[in-house]
């Protein structure tokens, strides 16, 4: 730490980097528009100028910008002089100038970092009188609203979209003060991450059109510290609620998960909490029809089957809380618990869990940013893990970047950085069955299925570690793109491998494994980053239950006669024929928020919480326990799966600490997950945490065609948080920030002020608990791997192939079956098809587009025939879509005949 | 007197071939150069010669050169910028160079080239200057034929490669850092320094940016040293200098004289003010820099001597304000045109330059209003140097400046009479 002067106050400062930070560090107020945390200073905007002196006799001082001046001992700077004042007051004048003074009618308005500047500069009078400058506006899709008159031209958007989330679809154009930023014509945003463009925008220009539908302005909004459910990652999300319904869904700041970001199916995927055609009544089977019953009612019918059950078979899920899962295992017994993930991705999720286990350390995304060497096999991570897609593009630059710390350059001097390291990327290796996006920012691409990229790992690891067997079957080419990969990862300071689950194959994580520990031989920081589907798929299989195959087993053989479904479609997880012959004759218990075939096939249907009226624990894909809480109470008769099952068991918890304690005893190395966020007695200054904000309004009113008496807000016995505005709206911990909002600083930008410093942690500590300790339990290392053939047809080289070894191709858009419920989301999936090579579709007599049926084991799939130049031959890729019939990949099948047209 | 830039200029026969240049001597200091000096050597006599860069900031090209990292551990390749992109309103003084004598800018591309090692020289040239594109081209044929362009350079050992690149012809592209940008295939933004180009330059490699007319004086004083380019001039700044004068003269041009000529001396060469036109003021430096009045006359044209009167010499290109020219009409050509050349990075130049712009127009329109001026005194202050990203505001305002501080009373009247007087 070093001191700086601060209009003659001393400060401590952090060295190294920029004085605007620093500023907003100590908490003061300083201006700004351009610079942005994760993106570091530029310069344009010309807002957070401060004056300079040279030292204490220095009377006149300069004028620099705070964002571009490097903190060094004994700086000495004023804020509250006149000369930077007036200076900061003009460059809001200028901004304004040509804004369209329209806050009334904004969606930004209330929450505007350009209102916030302007109040703060005290820039109060217009004195520019001539016309001003107006805009054509784009449709720029589904996710963002465009208005460009309101801009201000701070540049972040094209710095985020292009620079930072590397997409091209997207820019600024023309010059002088008509430059546009937009697309060179309407059409959706191409980029999985489009949606940061409204948090970044420090105005109203780039707007969430979700939120547009049933608009509402921050501060009536009842928010609550929430974790995203649409994939593995386990990003922090700040959803907000009015009038019961979910309005939209912002980022939470995590310093080692998302940081300020989240992708655009977890930012647009929150919809189907608000569909109509979910799940809200409870409902008992009666003469073949579901009917709807009271809670009480349903409860009862629920307990009496379940009571009167000759064998319980209870599938759990991926996508619900560590509390459910674990209440329905208490309901039916730990022996008759199964995973409600899909089996051939549950044996993917079990063997992820167990490397991750025996180590190195799988790192968090944040670290993954930090890396300067990554392979990546098998994964499409942009669709299947989107945000460690944006991580690995900034890791490609940590290498290159080296070069700036050579030179002296600060690496906050974004431009200066970028015009020194240009288009050099640091090593990446992306071996997967298709092309990917990630493709064109990696060094190395190699393109074969499941058995070729383990082959690949296996003699990059051997390349690593010479103890290590060489792979059966290693062609040349593999074998010398082995050898350069291995090389540049020996020498990388934090080289990372990435796989996951994506490839649906067990060897292959295996592989990954025997490649990362390979690599921590040589270089102790090498670390594993194994990807998961859900959000709960990690904390399902640490709960450790049986494999979905055993439950229909058990249900056909008749060992079971009652299945209590948690959150799951069974229909989903298998062959419908599988899941039919199962079901036949059996009594059926559902809990879910979701529509779907389960659901009508119920004897008594539960309605569930989503996890918007749910709290809970969720375990992501480096075993980081966080915790969700609810946005607002569940109505009607919808509760908490956690509740219904102890309900339904006799457990009559109390509240989700007693859920958790039952937990920790049953299951100790569970146990830290009650640390991931305080407890329900937890007070601050003697309050609960104010789920509403301190503007809220209309609560007198909002029941006055019921009621002329203000209603008591309904309790919360789970949490330290209240569905009120009367409670504690200070900074409190972390994991309890329902959101970022500080005096003078409306926007999300007061997020500086919850940091303990710019791109550190939030006060308070951490949020959410790590649970996995690589070497501490389970698992013996695996040393080696036999991949089976990929060729599915005769030997590889060979030009009649017979048959084609399929493998699953996920999309952001499609993939996940909560967020296909957001028909902003629905509009941007892919219809059903099979990704051929041209050769096979050639041979096949396929054209683009045309209608097949493939026939998976028993399973019938109308597809669309996709021709995928990057596919090599004897491969094919089915597009992962919710709510179609369920296959089991890998799969071999014949090559599709034509459909009917 | 010797003229180094126009020895060969013969406006009515054209430009020397190859061989007529190398008749008149020319290429024997390339020759000279890569047959007995170092890079450094060069280096060094440029350095003693005292040559200040001709594009308008007279930054000393030696000690320009000096940062650039030299020796077998430098990055690679190094670049060699020529900035041709001259849009400064008023200034026509590279063209001349380059339509009439192409050779003379290309030996000295090759020896400053030499000098720092670099691989590559890119030509950026304005959109405008067809004809000097053709005239380039046509040298760079011929010199590539004559082995003097390429690998293995006169078989020194030096290898160069040139390039002409054409601009899409934006101001902002003369800013060298823009030009960089440009060069890159990327906006014409102006880059923040440091780290300067010497060290992350084009392509974030080292490279040196120079103007046409002072690559122009190098051959001279790599053939005939230092100390005689020193003695071209009459104050401290080496060499000769062109000047350049637009307006109501009798014969506006451009011409070489000695470094340190009087604002008097230049107008009398363009043979003084036309008929019925007197002399009320003048920018001496091209469109961004401040006005100077009839009082100047004896003024010093070089890079210190202008600083005194508030001024400076820019570009050399005098641009004449007579008596039946409205100097605020004057003003609110030059903003309309630094309005429209800012690229859009900052904000005050963006959103500053075309408010300075439309209270011009509304004075010269009779919209003028009480407090006008103090609006336009605001401006000059607030896109000072330091306050905007690069130098395009903080030099458009100073015309500005100097407008308000000789000529205050015609803005004034503007408002007090509600409209031009000139255009009664």
């Amino acid at each position: 730490m070093i001191t700086i002067y601060v209009d003659n106050q001393a400060y401590q400062a952090k060295a190294g980097g920029n004085l605007l930070e620093a500023v907003l560090s100590l908490g003061l107020n300083l201006p700004y528009f351009c610079w942005h945390p994760a993106m570091g200073s530029v310069g344009a905007c010309r807002q957070c100028a401060v004056t300079l002196y040279k030292d204490e006799q220095d009377t006149q001082g300069k004028i620099v910008m705070a964002c571009m001046t490097p903190v060094k001992e004994g700086l000495r700077i004023s804020l509250q002089d006149r000369q930077s004042r007036d200076f900061r007051a003009r460059v809001i004048e200028w901004l304004m100038a040509n804004h369209p003074h329209d806050c009334p009618v904004c969606d930004e308005g209330g929450e505007c970092h350009l209102q916030d500047m302007t109040v703060m500069t005290a820039h109060d009078y217009r004195r520019y009188r001539f016309a001003k400058r107006t805009f054509a506006n784009q449709d720029l899709g589904p996710f963002v609203n465009h208005e460009l008159n309101r801009c201000i031209a701070c540049y972040r958007c094209v710095r985020f979209y292009n620079d930072y989330a590397g997409a091209r679809d997207f820019s600024v154009l023309g010059c002088h003060n008509t430059v546009y930023f937009g697309r060179s014509q309407s059409g959706p945003l191409e980029s999985e991450f489009s949606g940061n463009l409204v948090e970044v925008c420090p105005t109203g220009v780039f707007t969430d059109k979700t939120l547009k539908e049933h608009y509402t302005r921050k501060w009536d909004l009842q928010t609550a510290p929430s974790i995203c459910v649409h994939c593995g990652l386990g990003c922090n999300t700040i959803p907000g609620e009015r009038y019961g319904t979910l309005r939209r869904v912002q980022a939470r700041y995590h310093s080692q998960v998302n940081g300020y970001f989240l992708c655009d199916r977890g930012r647009y995927g929150y919809e189907f909490v608000n569909r109509p055609e979910r799940p809200r009544t409870a409902m008992i089977r009666r003469d073949g029809q579901l009917a709807a019953a009271s809670a009480e009612a349903a409860l009862a019918a629920a307990r009496e089957l379940v009571g009167s059950a000759r064998g319980l078979a209870g599938v759990g899920s991926p996508r619900a809380s560590l509390e459910s899962n674990f209440a329905l295992r208490q309901l039916v017994g730990a022996e008759n618990f199964y995973s409600g993930q899909a089996p051939w991705l549950d044996d993917c999720v079990r063997e992820a869990l167990r490397q991750l286990q025996i180590g190195p350390a799988t790192p968090s995304l944040r670290q993954v940013e930090q890396c300067d060497a990554a392979v990546v096999l098998g994964e499409d991570v942009t669709n299947f893990a989107p945000m460690l897609d944006l991580a690995i593009r900034q890791a490609v630059r940590v290498e290159p970047m080296e070069l700036a710390r050579q030179l002296k350059i600060d690496l906050w001097l974004d431009g200066p950085v970028r015009e020194l390291i240009q288009d050099r990327r640091g090593p990446l290796l992306i071996a997967s069955p298709a092309a990917t996006k990630l493709d064109e920012i990696a060094r190395w691409t190699y393109r074969s299925g499941p058995a070729g990229v383990v082959r690949l790992a296996l003699a990059t690891a051997r390349e690593l570690d010479a103890s290590l067997p060489v792979p059966d079957g290693l062609d040349e080419p593999t074998a010398r793109l082995a050898k350069e990969v291995a090389a540049a990862l020996a020498k990388a300071k934090s080289p990372l491998v990435v796989s996951g689950c994506g490839c649906g194959s067990v060897e292959l994580i295996q592989a990954a494994g025997v490649l990362a520990r390979a690599l921590a031989k040589v270089n102790s920081a090498a670390r594993l980053s194994l990807t998961v589907p859900d959000c709960n798929s990690l904390g399902l299989a640490m709960l450790g239950g049986k494999n979905f195959r055993q439950a229909l087993e058990a249900l056909r053989l008749g060992r079971a006669d009652t299945a209590v479904v948690l959150e799951s479609d069974l229909w989903d997880l298998a062959p419908t024929d599988a899941v039919e012959s199962a079901l036949a004759g059996k009594r059926l218990v559902v809990l879910d928020h979701l529509p779907g075939r389960t659901v009508q096939r119920a004897d008594v249907l539960l309605p569930a919480g989503t996890f918007a009226e749910a709290d809970g624990t969720l375990v992501n894909n480096e075993g980081r326990a966080q915790r969700f809480f609810q946005v607002f109470p569940p109505q009607g008769d919808i509760r908490q799966s956690w509740r219904w099952l102890g309900d339904l068991a006799g457990r009559n918890w109390p509240n989700l600490d007693a859920v958790l304690a039952e937990l920790s005893s049953a299951l100790p190395d569970l146990a830290p997950a009650t640390g991931a966020a305080p407890q329900a007695n937890f007070r601050i200054e003697g309050l609960k945490v104010a789920r509403q904000s301190h503007r809220y309004s209309g609560r007198t009113a909002i029941t006055a065609d019921v009621t002329v008496h203000e209603p008591k807000p309904p309790d919360d016995p789970d949490t330290p948080l209240t569905f009120s505005m009367e409670g504690f709206d200070g900074i409190p911990p972390a994991a309890l920030v329902p959101r970022f909002w500080s005096p003078g600083w409306n926007s999300q930008s007061a997020l500086t002020r919850f940091q303990q410093e710019v791109n550190g942690p939030l006060r308070g500590g951490p949020a959410g608990v790590r649970l996995i300790n690589p070497g501490s339990s389970g698992g013996t290392a695996v040393s080696a791997v036999s991949g089976e053939s990929d060729q599915a047809g005769p030997q590889a080289g060979r030009l009649c192939y017979q048959k084609l070894l399929v493998v699953p191709a996920w999309h952001i858009y499609g993939s996940e079956a909560q967020s296909m419920q957001s028909p902003a989301l629905a509009g941007r999936a892919p219809r059903p098809y099979l990704g051929l090579s041209p050769a096979d579709a050639a041979q096949a007599g396929l054209q683009a587009d045309q209608r097949i049926t493939a026939q998976f084991d028993g399973q019938s799939l109308s597809l669309e025939a996709r021709i995928l130049p990057s596919l090599p031959r004897g491969l094919a890729v089915l597009g992962m879509l919710a709510g179609q019939p369920a296959v089991q990949l890998p799969a071999i099948i014949d090559p599709p005949p034509k459909g009917a047209p | 007197m010797d003229k180094p830039l126009t020895k060969n200029i013969d406006l009515a026969r054209g430009p020397l071939d190859l061989a007529g240049y190398e008749r008149a001597g020319g290429y024997q200091a390339l020759r000279k150069a890569l047959g007995s000096m170092s890079p450094q050597d060069v280096q060094q006599a440029v350095s003693d010669s005292n040559l200040r860069g001709r594009g308008g900031a007279g930054f000393p090209t030696g000690k320009k050169w000096s940062f650039v990292p030299m020796g077998p551990q430098a990055p690679r390749p190094k670049y060699l910028c020529v900035n041709a992109d001259e849009m400064e309103p008023g200034a026509f003084k590279d063209r001349l160079l380059m339509e009439n004598d192409p050779h003379l800018l290309l030996e000295g591309v090759i020896l400053s080239a030499y000098a720092i090692e670099a691989q590559v020289a890119y030509i950026f040239l304005r959109k405008e200057y067809v004809l000097s594109a053709r005239r380039l081209e046509q040298a760079l044929g011929e010199a590539g034929q004559a082995g003097l362009v390429g690998k293995n350079i006169l078989g020194g050992g030096f290898d160069l490669e040139i390039h002409l690149h054409t601009s899409a012809g934006r101001y902002i592209c003369g800013e060298e850092t823009g030009l960089l940008n440009s060069l890159e295939g990327k906006r014409a933004n102006p880059r923040f320094k440091p780290p300067h180009p010497q060290v992350s330059g084009l392509w974030g490699k080292p490279t040196i940016i120079n103007n046409v007319e002072t690559l122009c004086c190098v051959p001279g004083i790599i053939a005939n040293g230092a100390e005689w380019f020193g003695k071209l001039s009459r104050t401290a700044d080496g060499g000769t200098k062109l000047y350049g004068v637009s307006g109501r003269v009798n014969r506006p041009g451009c011409w070489e004289m000695p470094m340190g000529s009087t604002i008097g001396e230049i107008l009398d060469r363009a043979g003084g003010m036309k008929q019925g036109y007197r002399l009320r003021g003048l920018i001496p430096g091209g469109a961004s820099t401040e006005f100077l009045t009839d009082q100047h006359t004896d003024a010093v044209m070089d890079f210190e001597g202008l600083g005194k009167y508030g001024s400076r010499m820019g570009t050399g290109t005098m641009v004449i304000l007579d008596d039946r020219t409205c100097v605020v009409g004057m003003c609110h050509n030059l903003m309309k045109f630094f309005a429209r050349e800012s690229c859009g990075w900052c904000t005050p130049c963006r959103d500053g330059l075309p408010w300075v712009r439309d209270l011009l127009w509304a004075l010269e329109t009779g919209q003028g209003q009480a407090g006008d001026l103090d609006l336009l005194e605001m401006h000059t202050q607030q896109l000072g140097p330091g306050l905007t990203y690069c130098a395009l505001a903080p030099g458009a305002m100073e015309p500005l400046i100097g407008a308000l501080r000789h000529f205050r009373g015609d803005f004034q009247r503007h408002i007090d009479q509600k409209g031009c007087p000139w255009r009664r």
